[in-house]
């Protein structure tokens, strides 16, 4: 996946093309472009981080979220200034598909003043409320209550919003979620847990881990599952607008789980156990290729109108800040 | 003044709070119709209804979590949570997650909620609804922890925790809910600032440092002192996060003796931290070793002839306190 992607020649058929690409939420696109841009935009990112740490210049240990941008982008993408996320310790793509920018975010990392936290979080803790990310968790599964709260306060306040719960598939063997799904679903509660399954719980292959179908462990309590390819950027889109509506209309929470790919270890310097079959690990992508998220339909060929442009997205950010992908 | 019971007092502190806020609500179990199994909740969901006074699956960290969450998100959470025992079951939720959210996030984050629960044995109630665990939240940087010690007090103190931006555990003595005592009239609004303890008796030669359930054990052991001749201050620690530092140590400048009395454990409980300041910071007026009394270091048992020996009570504290004041405690 790189940016250039995006900025090929535009002819008449690549526009119509580009037109048939407007997804059943009606994005235009631009809209479509945007996302594309957010998941380079994270990728850049994590390349960044990356490369800080294994020049030893940013202390601590740091998880990245490479090959899982389509999920944090495509359910975010959803979302509007109403609703909350809450975020994994691998969290730094959840951060930035909300609408984080790139300054306080590395400042964080690196344990500054200028940071989000003011350095007293750090990369498994990045919390940016004013973009209605509650924030990162260390804990597994340590946010599936806070997330399940705010879906609670959203509904007894009557704001309108939803509430997001990013989590891994590791979480699935922590017993909150059992009793936070239990109430979500007897309260009718506007929360979504988006499983970013990306087959393994720290260095342990899910299945080792997972007894059974995890879809039925939420459609036990009568919760709406779905799975989803979590590398095709705009299945990930839809089923999260099916979500998200479900939600505002009052009926309640939605649990996805969105096949992924985490390009590399557990954190940055362990054994780096990767999960490719041309690596030596139990992936299953056909011919062994890197399984790079993507708008699997082709990315809209109008792009190349902003490229270098001044313009922002709907947050107000400039898109493309941090770099190459 | 009229005479309320504790219970009383707490079920007005919540509907004052609940009537002056719409964004304050409580959850917990068997909290509406049953008002809890102490029915200290009693009539509040008829007042407030069951979109506000909730109860909740037996899903104690699944509860608490969403509190948090909530109270991230524009609320203001009262949780209810039954015995001070299931602390055990809370503590990612409440040490992790409730403590840690506001300064992990430097302050952008803030998380008003109380969690309410008790402390207090001799109830026949055996190990695992007996134990007082206030230490085990006191030490965890990031929560409150209040502990009343009277019908006013616990009134006083449980209006200012859910006024408080940050999370606060108060534990209530479940021995004491019928207990009754002197409470202002609601028009008469007190609410009882954290960080100060009460000085409840004035004296001369010792100083009993008491909390929640000890401080009446200490009142009545400074009467026993009375009886001998000697004179004792009684202080309430109302608070052990933030603890009133000051005020134990003017005390014990004062008197030069002390003893600390809380229903925790007494190994690497409440009464080894404050003991240690007061060795740290009064030493040089002490004229007696700074003494402690907690509860013994086994598991509450069930026998009523066994629980009773295991906690503080006022004979002893007489016994010890008389010992400190005569000078026969012991040199090694």
């Amino acid at each position: 996946m790189t940016a250039r992607k995006t900025t090929r020649k535009t002819t008449k058929t690549a526009r119509k093309a580009a037109r048939k690409t407007v997804d059943s939420a009606g994005r235009t696109p631009e809209q479509l472009l945007e996302a594309y841009r957010q998941m380079v935009r994270i990728r850049a990112f994590e390349d960044n981080a990356n490369e800080l740490y294994l020049q030893a210049k940013m202390p601590g240990l740091t998880h990245m979220s490479s090959g899982q941008e389509a999920s944090a982008v495509g359910v975010c993408e959803a979302l509007d200034e109403r609703d909350k996320i809450t975020s994994t310790h691998r969290g730094h793509g959840h951060c930035v598909a909300r609408g984080a920018t790139f300054r306080p975010m590395f400042c964080e990392l690196l344990g500054k003043e200028e940071g989000y936290c003011h350095g007293k979080g750090g990369s498994m803790h990045i919390a940016d409320q004013e973009n209605g990310n509650l924030g990162a968790n260390a804990i597994v599964g340590g946010s599936t209550g806070i997330a399940t709260g705010a879906a609670f306060s959203a509904k007894y306040l009557g704001t309108g919003g939803v509430a997001v719960c990013f989590l891994g598939d590791g979480a699935l063997g922590q017993g909150i979620l059992y009793e936070v799904m239990n109430m979500a679903a007897l309260w009718k509660l506007p929360v979504i847990y988006a499983c970013e399954n990306n087959q393994y719980g720290e260095y342990t292959h899910i299945d080792e881990m997972l007894a059974g179908n995890m879809l039925e462990r939420a459609r036990a309590f009568g919760i709406e599952a779905e799975e989803v390819d979590g590398q095709d950027l705009l299945a990930v889109m839809a089923a999260a607008d099916r979500a998200v509506a479900r939600a505002r209309a009052g009926e309640g929470a939605t649990f996805l789980a969105l096949k992924t790919y985490r390009y590399f270890g557990h954190h940055v310097g362990d054994i780096n156990r990767l999960l490719l079959p041309d690596q030596g690990g139990g992936g299953t992508l056909e011919g062994g290729a890197r399984p790079d998220p993507a708008l699997r339909r082709g990315p809209p060929r109008e792009g190349h109108r902003h490229r270098g442009g001044a313009h922002r997205n709907r947050r107000g950010h400039q898109p493309g800040g941090g770099g190459g992908g | 003044m009229r005479t309320i019971t504790f219970s009383q007092a707490v079920n007005e502190a919540i509907a004052e709070e609940l009537r002056r806020d719409p964004t304050v609500f409580l959850w917990g179990e068997d909290v509406a119709e049953a008002g809890t199994p102490f029915k200290v909740l009693s009539g509040l969901v008829e007042e407030f209804g069951p979109e506000r006074i909730i109860d909740t699956p037996i899903s104690e960290p699944g509860f608490v979590g969403m509190a948090v969450g909530a109270a991230l998100t524009g609320t203001r959470p009262i949780v209810d949570l039954m015995f001070g025992d299931f602390l055990f079951l809370v503590m990612d939720q409440l040490c992790n997650q409730a403590a840690k959210q506001s300064y992990m996030s430097g302050g952008k984050l803030k998380v008003p909620m109380v969690l309410r629960t008790n402390l207090g044995a001799t109830r026949r109630s055996a190990a695992q609804h007996s134990q007082s665990l206030q230490a085990l939240v006191a030490h965890i940087p990031g929560l409150k922890v209040a502990l009343p010690s009277s019908p006013r007090e616990a009134k006083g103190l449980l209006k200012s925790a859910v006024r408080d931006d940050n999370p606060v555990v108060i534990f209530e003595d479940k021995l004491m809910y019928q207990a009754k005592g002197p409470v202002p009239e609601p028009e008469e609004e007190e609410l009882i600032p954290f960080g100060q303890a009460n000085r409840l008796q004035e004296g001369e030669d010792l100083s009993l440092v008491a909390t929640s359930s000890m401080v009446q054990v200490a009142e009545e052991a400074a009467e026993g002192l009375r009886a001998e001749g000697y004179s004792a201050d009684v202080i309430d620690v109302r608070t052990l996060v933030p603890l009133d530092e000051d005020t134990i140590l003017a005390s014990v400048r004062k008197t030069g003796r002390v003893i600390v009395l809380d229903e925790g454990h007494q190994s690497y409980g409440a009464t080894a931290e404050i003991a240690s300041r007061i060795a740290d910071k009064a030493f040089y007026h002490l004229d007696a070793p700074v003494t402690r009394f907690g509860a013994w270091d086994v598991p509450v048992p069930f026998s009523p002839a066994l629980e009773d020996q295991t906690v503080p009570d006022v004979a002893r504290t007489v016994e010890r306190a008389l010992q400190l004041i005569r000078g026969e405690v012991a040199r090694a």
